[in-house]
């Protein structure tokens, strides 16, 4: 466990070798959200209805800016190779890379969120509920962004490839994520959309780390 | 020299013996092809009733549900290959998945457009977010992402590997993602809304419907069987390439 | 002729029709096409390939 907390220690490193990594997603996330306005007008009533939308979709752009970078630099200076041979499975590999995704891009997401919120007159009762389905979504974009980054890894035209590949499958995440949202702001339960998208979490822990670990391992070969 | 450097990989991944294998296979196909689709659009076009509530517009379905039934069926079918393929490392099998890709691909974009003229008089509208509309679409981007993917790496048996992989995420992930469109669909969905399922089929309707299904499953076949055989001989032209090179 | 013209129009809905399987057509048609023309291109080429790794197979073989 302790191998594996190194190695979390030094993708963190590696995600964050220049203090902007950390920001350039924020960034885009906030910049992104505030077009919307610009484009479609202050009217409140309409920014309310399209906020939660709004942030999710622009979340989910900003997880695949720092995705082509995720296994990039260990396959190039052979650290990859080194991790493939190593005691620790490469599954275990995947995970901290993915945790360190999540730190670097989701965290900051879920902490600027309330920010957009207030600025897009985001409805007050769904605050709670929006954070929930960021807490539990934005770690399964992270997943299925890494096994994107793995099975992408050593093609060609890496970053336009890796959205095609990854958008598709990020759908059901935004679906629920949103229509959690959406039932909070009607008074409704939001539990079911929450769960189904803690169910993804589970499924994904399970399931991503073979996918794109086998991925890899064909990189590596 | 040459023939030794190629892996011996399955009798049938031998193009030579391949081709034997299709030029026995081919011909019945190919006839079964022209017969049903013959016959299918007769029966589409002329011989079958309008429909009472949809009128002659009914006769786009003739195409556009035996394509929306080969977009998944094809997938399906790509998803096999692929397991087959990481599992028993069968040379062939990789290669059915991207000798089957493009057609898919084509398949699930006639059923896009064919819909969507459907839909025009029907609903009113070319596009409308209906939950399978809005599936097939990301189907769509499926078969893109997957023939992207495919051709993006030097080394194409890296090329197909990754490709296997991520139809494999795709056949896991489709159902999730057509029970959220669908769970999405019902949320937003104005009541008014005609859906696609609509009367009870008439026989006089059904026997078009089965023969362009058929039509399209043996035209199917023909073609990726072609493809194989092409994807096979580009495998042993690069190795005569690397062959040549080598001396 | 009539009779053409009313089939043509199938009862208005021809210009939703027509377009549909005129493009169903078209996507068999460029299937097939694209598949037989890169296959007959494949086949011509490895077989001067194959040609090729003969004679100088041959050749060495004559020099050894």
């Amino acid at each position: 466990m302790s191998a594996a907390f190194r190695l979390f220690r030094h993708d963190l490193k590696l995600q964050l070798r220049q203090g902007s990594d950390l920001i350039a997603p924020v960034a885009f996330f906030v910049l992104a959200t505030l077009l919307v306005p610009l484009g479609v007008g202050p009217e409140p009533n309409l920014l309310t209805r399209l906020a939660p939308g709004m942030i999710w979709v622009t979340a989910l752009l900003a997880t695949l800016l720092a995705l082509d970078r995720l296994f990039q630099r260990d396959f190039e200076d052979g650290t990859l190779d080194l991790l493939a041979l190593s005691p620790m499975p490469l599954e275990m590999t995947v995970l901290t890379k993915v945790a360190a995704h999540w730190v670097t891009t989701g965290l900051p997401l879920l902490m600027a969120a309330p920010v957009l919120g207030l600025m897009l007159r985001l409805d007050p009762a769904t605050y709670v509920t929006m954070e929930v389905s960021l807490l539990l979504g934005t770690p399964v974009l992270s997943m299925i962004g890494a096994f994107g980054a793995a099975v992408t890894l050593g093609a060609r035209r890496g970053g336009a490839l890796l959205a095609l590949l990854v958008l598709p499958l990020y759908v059901p995440i935004l679906i629920f994520a949103t229509s959690a949202i959406g039932a909070a702001g009607e008074g409704l339960s939001a539990r079911p959309h929450l769960l189904l998208l803690a169910s993804f979490f589970v499924a994904g822990l399970v399931l991503v780390p073979f996918a794109a670990a086998a991925a890899l391992r064909n990189a590596l070969e | 020299m040459t023939t030794a450097r190629i892996p011996l990989l399955h009798r049938y991944a031998n193009p030579a013996v391949f081709g034997r294998l299709a030029s026995q296979v081919l011909p019945w196909t190919t006839g079964a092809a022209i017969l049903l689709l013959a016959l299918g659009l007769y029966f589409a076009l002329f011989s079958s009733p309008p429909d009472y509530q949809q009128g002659n517009s009914v006769r786009i379905m003739y195409v556009h549900v035996p394509a929306a039934i080969m977009s998944e069926v094809v997938y399906g079918m790509m998803a096999a290959a692929a397991a087959a393929g990481i599992i028993w490392k069968h040379a062939l099998a990789d290669l059915f998945v991207k000798a089957a890709a493009p057609l898919g691909a084509a398949f699930t974009f006639i059923c896009l457009v064919a819909g969507s003229l459907w839909g025009k008089p029907m609903w009113g509208a070319w596009w409308v977010w209906d939950a399978r509309l809005t599936s097939e679409l990301i189907l769509f981007f499926l078969y893109l992402g997957y023939l992207a993917l495919v051709d993006a790496f030097d080394d194409p048996q890296r090329g197909l590997k990754a490709g296997a992989i991520l139809v494999l995420v795709g056949v896991v992930d489709l159902p999730i993602i057509k029970f959220s469109v669908d769970w999405w669909n019902t949320l937003h969905q104005p009541a008014s809304l005609m859906t696609m399922a609509g009367p009870k089929v008439d026989p006089s309707m059904l026997l078009p419907l089965i023969l362009m299904i058929g039509g399209f499953t043996a035209f199917f076949i023909t073609v990726v069987m072609l493809r194989l055989e092409s994807e096979l001989l580009a495998r042993r032209i690069r190795a005569w390439r690397t062959a040549a090179g080598d001396e | 002729m009539d009779d053409l013209m009313t089939f043509l129009a199938m009862g208005g809905y021809g210009v939703y029709v027509w377009p549909a399987y005129g493009l169903t057509a078209l996507a068999f048609v460029g299937m097939l096409g694209w598949t037989v023309v890169t296959l007959k291109a494949r086949r011509r080429e490895e077989q001067g390939l194959a040609a090729a790794g003969r004679i100088r197979r041959g050749r060495r073989e004559a020099e050894s």
